[in-house]
Order: structure tokens, then C-alpha cells, then sequence
């Protein structure tokens, strides 16, 4: 383990019986025919999980997976081949279905001679990962937090509780002779409560959080305990909750993970990819105004031991803070190698896969908008008549048409200027370039997710953050049942 | 390769025996696939791969563990089953867990025409010959179809091998072919909305003609040019096939075990009860003949079977694998489901709602004011309470007729009314997925917009 963390690369060369050289070859042969660019991408994934129900941890498993992913470019076309066999062999034989994608060419390529491992970012290193936690330490914290649920309340009937684990270690080796690697942990523990009550039926109640850390840190403040005291408390308001309004109305989202909203309207639509084709709603607006001048919305997949952060991205360019809107203007986009050579940009460090079986797409990493100077107190006092959400499930976007949706699952009237009562969970809808012309007020208590975000694109998954100060939204429908 | 894996599963069981485990079994699973895109006439994307897991359920009495690997060589695996031996014995005592009753193993496993005969995975440059004639019909069906995000041609095929510690194994080959389009329409604004149809089967001479299957994407880019917010509203709403089929699968989200022993489900304590309007019956057949959600037997190694979930309205049956089964005191359904790494769950297999009388003209002709949903974004299904919530977009309907495109607006209602108000049901069903339906009609559902 130790080695691994200082030499990552060593790790592949080591495992799989491979010298520089011979990847140099397989490089060598994915550019035989006429291509801009090649990558080999290997990965070896380790992941544990454990799961309690009816207050017993019942269901532990594990799984290895390993392999290798080659990609040859050539101008807009990209060939991908993989194999969960690492060996020359069948290197070569992916390399050949990659190449396939490029012309004859008439020359012989340049040798590809690979050079010592690029720079990374030191955002998680970490002394040891849960996985090194002895099983029976991790299913105690989930015993706990099933018996801290259901004290909060005799109506929380159903506790479940999950704790995952993962370490995976990657290596990209490209046609430059640039050599990456990294490695990186990951965990999430997660907690889902029902509640019931006669007369108002049942309720669910969920929470949870994570990231690139330490098993200690479940225990700094103790945040496994809040996880489950929030998943309890959110269920039990629930069962209180009348019918949601629908309509256009004013919305105030509460700070964190509400940030979806910026996820879904402004980040999708900024990737490098749409843009490049011209089927996303943002395309060829770069420098127009597309929010209030209280937005300033940045992507940074630098933040120390964040579920969203990379050290490097899966293309192993370094991570980066990308500014996408400042002050209301929109200002970049978000890119990986393919997209920013075509629009004759930088890589922005994100160029992200789901796994060696899937070749890399511009993705966000942790995508939050700046603080402003109001007080929640004051935002919240500012309305009339409007939605207060503060958490939310999953949400979703048309990249080429703009509209977003984004469901809540805690959310409260507000009624002149106070926060009433709870509403039941209410799908918001909108429009991407113009929510954010329509935020009238921010806050000055920006918060991140707790480390629960996983972000789908063309089939693949990758873990994101988010993060809001509180906002006002002048006009946004939701989706109630209550005219 | 099945003689390699037959063998490898008896050495696994046997390793796990030695290993001190009381049941085992192991899941191995090999799959290959082509896929090949085009963009604006030009290659875009090649893709090709192969991959081999094994899966392995584990129990040392009444604990269990689950684990899988792509390291086979038997030294790694060796140690691999020992491991996960051990974390069984780290786990909870289950008074549910086990193996299903040996007695329900079937002992013949029918043929279901899974693999096409004829074809296996399509060569490079036929999946590149038919996406492009796919994105070339719908680049030329309209001038206003300015742009593209391709087409994509792929074919897959699979093998499944499976056994357990008492005795029962079996194995099944599959293969599948898709190929979809997605146009993009602009008006003279400058909006774009985009249009996409796909066809899928697992014999290739099923799939829709390529030409096909680009007009269609087109004219469902551009029947969504210049939609507009309307105002909020009460109205009938009809679902066109494949949203009507998100419903099905919202359904047998909860009517599955593993949601109804947790009380998460607004279908527990339900089964013989009216839960749908008396012309819904919603059918299960895991043998249906080269269906997508086909297999002779399930993920725990039962014989799949036909049932109706639910007949002229009332819930029959939920769906069941043995841990839930033996936990609702009911008998397991066939429909375990399993993926290589984790225990079993619950799916439905060729889930479909019967067809009725009515033309879809004659369903949207019968509404006066309503909405026809085409298309339906986000996760706003409650499966808990039935509470439903989901953006939407799609055609207004005036007097019987479609008329303008509608867009950003949401549609919410609660399913287990939105199923009890089902008034029409529609003779277009089509196979297009392995949970399908046809167009149907709810009675009323909130429309909030401007």
C-alpha cells in the first residue's frame, strides 16, 4: 500500500509484468495509422460495502476489478477498446480496434518515449482508507447510527444505513510520453429512515456524506450522528407536509445541496463537448450575460479531500478551478483533451470516466456559486409568498433545449417573510441560461454537500460536489399538486 | 469456453467449501460488445470491448457475503473465496438468509431464442454503414434539421453461467442489437430542441429499418419546435407509449420485496386489493421468445415464469426474490435479479400493460383540453407515499386534435390515484424495451406552468 501511494505507476508496471518499453510499443501500435493522439488508461479498483437493515448488518460485500482502456484520437473521430485482461497481447489487439477510427497514413510515426510521472495534486493523502478498517469497527457505526434514529423518535419505524469504500488506482500513459497516476479513496456513509404515523401514513427521510478521508473523520463532530439525527428529523417533518403549491412562485433554496440546481442549469450546459457541436442551450455565448451580477459560479476540482476533487483527471492533466460565470457573465467552459484541442482551448482538468471501460468526457468535479453579502434571515424575511427548499434528490437536464428540473425533498412555505409549514416533495423545472438572471438576492453562508453527489452522463457515473449560499429565485416553477 | 466455465464453477463451490462456507454460489459472467457512431456523415466514435466476471455468494450458516472479481487465475481466486468466506463469518446472523429451497430449481430450462442465429457481434464497418443511413434520413428529412448528435449502432453478446452448492447449474447465451438516432432541429430564432428514437431487439432482422428510424427521431425534433410554458392547470393527461411504460416500471418499483418488507412502498399491505382502474392488467412473462427482459431462469437459479401483477385491477402478486419471499411469508416470484457483485435483488422480466381498444387517435380525439406527454425529465417518483412529481414536456390538446408543443412545465399527481384514474388504454403496444406500454390515458393530473 505504502509503494502504491508513492509510485503509483509502479504499481501497474509491477502487477501486470509491463517495462516502459512495452508500452512505448503499444503506443507505437495504437498510432500506426494517422492519429493526433493516444492514451492507454489502466485501473485497478478495490471497493467494500456493508449494509444494516431491521438493526442488523446483514449484507457485506467486495469486489476487485481491474483493467486497461486504449484511445486513439484523430481530429473529431475517437476509437476505444478495452479489455479487464491486462496483457501485451491484448493491448495490442485493442490498440488495433482503436486505430481503427484513423486514415492510412503514408509515414511512420514518431517513437513514443515516455517520460518520468507529471505532477499531481496532493488533495488526499491519507494515512490509511476505511477499507483498512477492521469490518467489525465499521458495522458498529451503523448499529449506532440505527439506535440514534430510532431514539429521535417512536415514529421512525425502518432504518437502513450503508457504508461504502473504495480505492482505486489509475495510470495514463499518452502518445506525448506523459506518464500520471494517482491514487484514490473514496467512502460514503448513508442513511435512509421511513416514518409512520396514523392518520398521516409513512415517510421517508435520507441522509449521508462523505469522501476522499480518513474513517476518523465520521467520528470529527460527530458526523456520523448528525447523519442519522438529519435523515430521522427530515422524515418526521415530512409527515407533516401538505400538499406543494404549483405554479410560478419565488423559491429560496436553502445552502449545499440545493447547489444542484447550479449542477444541472449551468454545468452540463458548459461542458466542452456541447459546445464544441453546438447542441448545447450555452453554445457561443461565452463573454454574454447569462445570470444577475450577483452570480459567480466556479468549478474546482481542487479542493483537499472532497468527494468531487481529483488530483489528476482521468486524462492526467492536472484539476483546476474553472470559472464559469463571473458577475453574470458567462466566462468558460468546462474541457478535457479532445474538446479543448478542437476549440483551440486549454484542458481544464476535466476530462473524467466512469472506469477502464469507458473512454473520458469533459465532466464537473465540485461546482459551487460564490458567497454574496446577505443573511439568510434576510432573504428569507424578503418574501411574501414563495418555496423554501433546502434538500433535494436527484435531478436532470435537456442540454440542447436548456430546461432542468430538480426535485425537492424538504421544503416549506414561506408566507410573508416567515417559514410556515412543510410541503410535500415537489419537482422544480426551469430554464438554464435564464434561472440564474432570475436569482434577486445571495447569501453570505455558502456551503458545500455533505459528499453525496454522483453525477450520470451517457452511461456513466462519477462523483461530483455541489454547493449554494442561500439564493433567491425571482420566478421558477414547481411542480405541486395544490393550484 | 462453457466447458472452461463449468468447470471453474465447480472448482469455486468446491474452494468455498473447503474454505469453510455452508452454501455457496458463483455467477461468472463474459460479455463482448461493438459500438460504432457517426456525427454530421463524418466517424465519430468506435468502440469495443470484453470483460469476464465472477460473482460468488457465500453463507457460513445463516450470514452471507457477496463478492466479485476479474482476477481468475486460481491463486488469486484461492484467496479470494477464503476472504469472502471469512467477512460471512464478520456478518449478522439472518434468520432469512439462504439459498432458495432446493425443491423450486427447475430441472429442464427452456430454449427462449436469447442469441440470433444468424448474426453475432456486426463488423465495424456495417454498424458505421447502418448508423449512417440512420443519421443521414434524418439529416435529409427537413431543412430544419441544422445539426446532429449522431447515431449509434451496437451489438453485444453475453454468457451467463450459474451454480450453486445444492446442486443446481445452468447457463444461457444472449445477444442484442440497437441502433438510435438523435437530430437536432433549430427554428428561425435560434431554439433548438432535439428528437431521438431508438431500436433495440436481440435478433438483428427485429430492428426497425435504419431510414426508419432517422425520420422518426426527426419528426420528434421537430414537432418540438417553438414549445411554449402554459399556463397552470388541471387537465387529462395521455402518455405516449414509452412514458406510459415509466409508470409500469414506477409500479413494479413497488410492488418488489425488497421495498415492501421495509414498509417502503405505498403498495405494502395492497396484494389482492384494487389498486388500478379495472381495464389495467399489467403482465410478467420471463419466457416470452426472444424478449429483451427474457431468461430461463432467475438470478437465484428459479424457473422465470408468466404471471399477471396485476389483473383488471387488482394487485395479484408482488414480485419476489426467496429472502423477501421467506420475510413476507410468500413464495419467491422468479424474479431475483443479480448483478455479478452484489446479492440478489428484484426486477421484472417482460413486464407489459395489456393493450386495449382504442387507436391513440381515438384516446387524444376523446380530450377536449389536455396534455399529450412525449417526454418526461427527472427523478420526482416518490415510490414511499406514490407522491409524483416530473418535468414534462410534450403537445397540448384542443378539442381532440395536437396542436402547439409545450415545454418547462411538470406534471404531478399521486400514482396510486394516477393508476385507479386510468380511463383509456391504447392497441399500440410495442416491444421496444423489456417494461412496455401502450398510450394511455389518466383522467386528471395538476400541470404547473406559468
Amino acid at each position: 500500500m505504502a509503494n502504491e501511494l508513492v509510485n503509483p505507476a509502479n504499481f501497474f508496471l509491477s502487477r501486470f509484468g509491463m517495462t516502459e518499453n512495452s508500452l512505448e510499443r503499444i503506443l507505437g501500435n495504437a498510432l500506426e495509422r494517422k492519429a493526433d493522439y493516444a492514451d492507454l488508461y489502466f485501473e485497478y479498483r478495490s471497493a467494500e460495502g456493508l449494509s444494516l437493515e431491521e438493526s442488523m448488518v446483514n449484507h457485506t460485500s467486495k469486489s476487485v476489478s481491474h483493467g486497461v482502456g486504449v484511445r486513439v484520437c484523430a481530429e473529431d473521430r475517437t476509437g476505444y477498446a478495452y479489455s479487464d485482461e491486462v496483457t501485451i497481447d491484448r493491448m495490442k489487439l485493442a490498440a488495433e480496434a482503436a486505430r481503427a477510427i484513423a486514415d492510412d497514413r503514408g509515414d511512420v510515426p514518431a517513437a513514443v518515449q515516455v517520460g518520468p510521472p507529471l505532477r499531481r495534486h496532493q488533495l488526499y493523502e491519507l494515512e490509511s482508507t476505511p477499507l483498512e478498517v477492521p469490518l467489525e469497527e465499521r458495522a458498529r457505526i451503523l448499529r449506532a447510527i440505527d439506535e440514534t434514529a430510532r431514539a429521535f423518535d417512536p415514529r421512525i419505524r425502518n432504518v437502513t444505513a450503508s457504508f461504502g469504500a473504495e480505492r482505486r488506482i489509475v495510470m495514463v500513459v499518452n502518445s506525448a510520453g506523459q506518464l500520471a497516476a494517482d491514487v484514490q479513496p473514496l467512502c460514503r456513509l448513508s442513511v435512509s429512515v421511513i416514518a409512520e404515523e396514523d392518520g398521516k401514513g409513512r415517510q421517508m427521510g435520507s441522509y449521508g456524506g462523505g469522501g476522499r478521508v480518513e474513517w476518523k473523520y465520521f467520528f470529527e463532530g460527530d458526523r456520523w450522528k448528525e447523519y442519522a439525527l438529519e435523515a430521522a428529523r427530515q422524515a418526521i417533518v415530512n409527515l407533516d407536509a401538505v400538499d406543494a403549491p404549483a405554479g410560478e412562485m419565488m423559491v429560496v433554496l436553502g445552502p449545499g445541496w440545493p447547489g444542484i440546481l447550479l449542477h444541472e442549469a449551468i454545468g452540463h450546459g458548459l461542458e466542452g463537448d456541447f459546445n464544441r457541436k453546438g447542441v448545447s442551450a450555452f453554445s457561443n455565448r461565452i463573454g454574454q450575460q447569462v445570470a444577475s451580477p450577483l452570480c459567480t459560479v466556479v468549478d474546482d476540482g481542487t479542493m483537499p479531500n472532497r468527494r468531487g476533487s481529483i488530483n489528476i483527471d482521468d486524462e492526467g492533466t492536472p484539476s483546476s478551478c474553472t470559472t464559469l460565470i463571473e458577475k453574470g457573465i458567462l466566462r468558460g467552459y468546462l474541457q478535457d483533451r479532445l474538446n479543448a484541442r478542437l476549440m483551440k482551448m486549454e484542458p481544464t482538468g476535466n476530462g473524467r470516466r466512469e472506469s477502464f471501460a469507458h473512454a473520458p468526457m469533459p465532466r464537473m468535479t465540485n461546482t459551487f456559486m460564490l458567497p454574496g453579502e446577505s443573511t439568510r434571515e434576510e432573504i428569507i424575511r424578503s418574501v411574501r409568498n414563495g418555496l423554501y427548499a433546502v434538500s433535494f434528490g436527484g435531478g436532470q437536464v435537456d442540454i440542447t433545449n436548456g430546461k432542468f428540473v430538480f426535485s425537492a425533498s424538504e421544503a416549506y412555505l414561506i408566507e410573508d417573510g416567515q417559514v410556515t409549514r412543510p410541503v410535500k416533495g415537489a419537482t422544480l423545472i426551469g430554464n438554464g441560461p435564464d434561472v440564474l438572471t432570475r436569482v434577486a438576492m445571495v447569501g453570505n453562508d455558502l456551503a458545500l454537500d455533505s459528499g453525496i453527489g454522483t453525477c450520470g452522463k451517457d452511461g456513466q457515473s462519477v462523483p461530483v460536489g455541489v454547493g449554494l449560499p442561500t439564493i433567491r429565485i425571482d420566478g421558477i416553477t414547481v411542480g405541486g399538486t395544490r393550484a | 469456453m462453457t466447458q472452461f466455465d463449468a468447470a471453474l464453477a465447480a472448482w469455486v463451490l468446491d474452494q468455498a467449501r473447503v474454505s469453510g462456507a455452508s452454501a455457496a454460489e458463483v455467477l461468472l459472467v463474459s460479455a463482448e460488445s461493438l459500438a460504432a457512431g457517426v456525427r454530421m456523415g463524418e466517424v465519430e466514435k468506435l468502440k469495443s470491448s470484453r470483460e469476464r466476471r465472477l460473482g460468488l455468494r457465500v453463507f457460513t450458516g445463516q450470514s452471507s457475503a457477496t463478492a466479485a472479481t476479474a482476477e481468475l487465475e486460481r491463486d488469486s481466486l484461492r484467496a479470494f473465496i477464503a476472504n469472502t468466506v471469512e467477512m460471512a463469518r464478520l456478518t449478522a446472523v439472518d434468520p432469512w438468509s439462504g439459498l432458495p429451497d432446493p425443491a423450486l430449481h427447475p430441472h429442464t430450462l427452456p430454449e427462449l431464442e436469447l442469441s440470433d442465429p444468424h448474426r453475432g457481434i456486426v463488423s465495424a464497418e456495417e454498424a458505421l454503414r447502418l448508423a449512417r443511413l440512420a443519421e443521414r434520413a434524418a439529416l435529409g428529412a427537413d431543412p430544419r434539421i441544422k445539426n446532429s448528435e449522431g447515431a449509434e449502432f451496437s451489438s453485444g453478446l453475453y454468457q451467463i453461467m450459474f451454480a450453486n452448492s445444492q446442486g443446481f447449474s445452468g447457463e444461457y447465451a444472449g445477444s442484442s442489437f440497437s441502433l438510435g438516432a438523435a437530430p437536432i432541429a433549430q427554428s428561425d430564432d435560434g431554439a433548438m430542441q432535439q428528437g431521438y428514437w431508438s431500436t433495440t431487439g436481440r435478433h438483428f432482422d427485429r430492428l426497425e429499418d435504419p431510414e426508419a428510424v432517422g425520420k422518426t427521431a426527426t419528426a420528434r425534433a421537430l414537432r418540438r419546435l417553438g414549445a411554449r410554458k402554459i399556463k397552470t392547470t388541471r387537465a387529462p393527461v395521455v402518455f405516449d407509449p414509452d412514458m406510459a411504460a415509466s409508470l409500469i416500471r414506477s409500479l413494479a418499483g413497488a410492488a418488489s420485496g425488497p421495498s415492501l418488507y421495509r414498509n417502503a412502498s405505498f403498495l405494502a399491505g395492497r396484494l389482492n386489493t384494487q389498486v388500478a382502474a379495472a381495464n389495467v392488467t399489467i403482465r410478467d412473462d420471463g419466457r416470452m421468445p426472444a424478449g429483451l427482459g427474457s431468461k430461463p431462469f432467475d438470478g437465484e437459479g428459479l424457473a422465470t415464469n408468466q404471471k399477471n401483477l396485476v389483473e383488471n385491477g387488482v394487485l395479484m402478486t408482488y414480485l419476489l426474490d426467496s429472502y423477501s419471499a421467506r420475510k413476507l411469508k410468500l413464495a419467491p416470484t422468479g424474479n431475483a435479479s443479480r448483478g455479478v457483485g452484489d446479492a440478489p435483488g428484484v426486477s421484472p422480466t417482460n413486464l407489459y400493460l395489456q393493450p386495449g381498444a382504442y387507436t391513440p387517435e381515438q384516446i387524444i380525439g376523446s380530450v377536449k383540453q389536455g396534455l399529450y406527454v412525449t417526454e418526461l425529465i427527472g427523478f420526482g417518483v416518490n415510490g414511499v407515499t406514490g407522491d409524483y412529481s416530473r418535468g414534462a414536456g410534450g403537445l397540448w390538446i384542443e378539442n381532440g386534435e395536437l396542436t402547439y408543443p409545450v415545454q418547462e412545465i411538470t406534471v404531478a399527481g399521486n400514482l396510486k390515484e394516477m393508476f385507479l384514474g386510468i380511463e383509456m388504454i391504447g392497441n399500440d403496444l410495442r416491444w421496444r424495451s423489456s417494461v412496455t406500454a401502450p398510450t394511455v390515458k389518466i383522467a386528471e393530473l395538476m400541470i404547473a406552468g406559468a
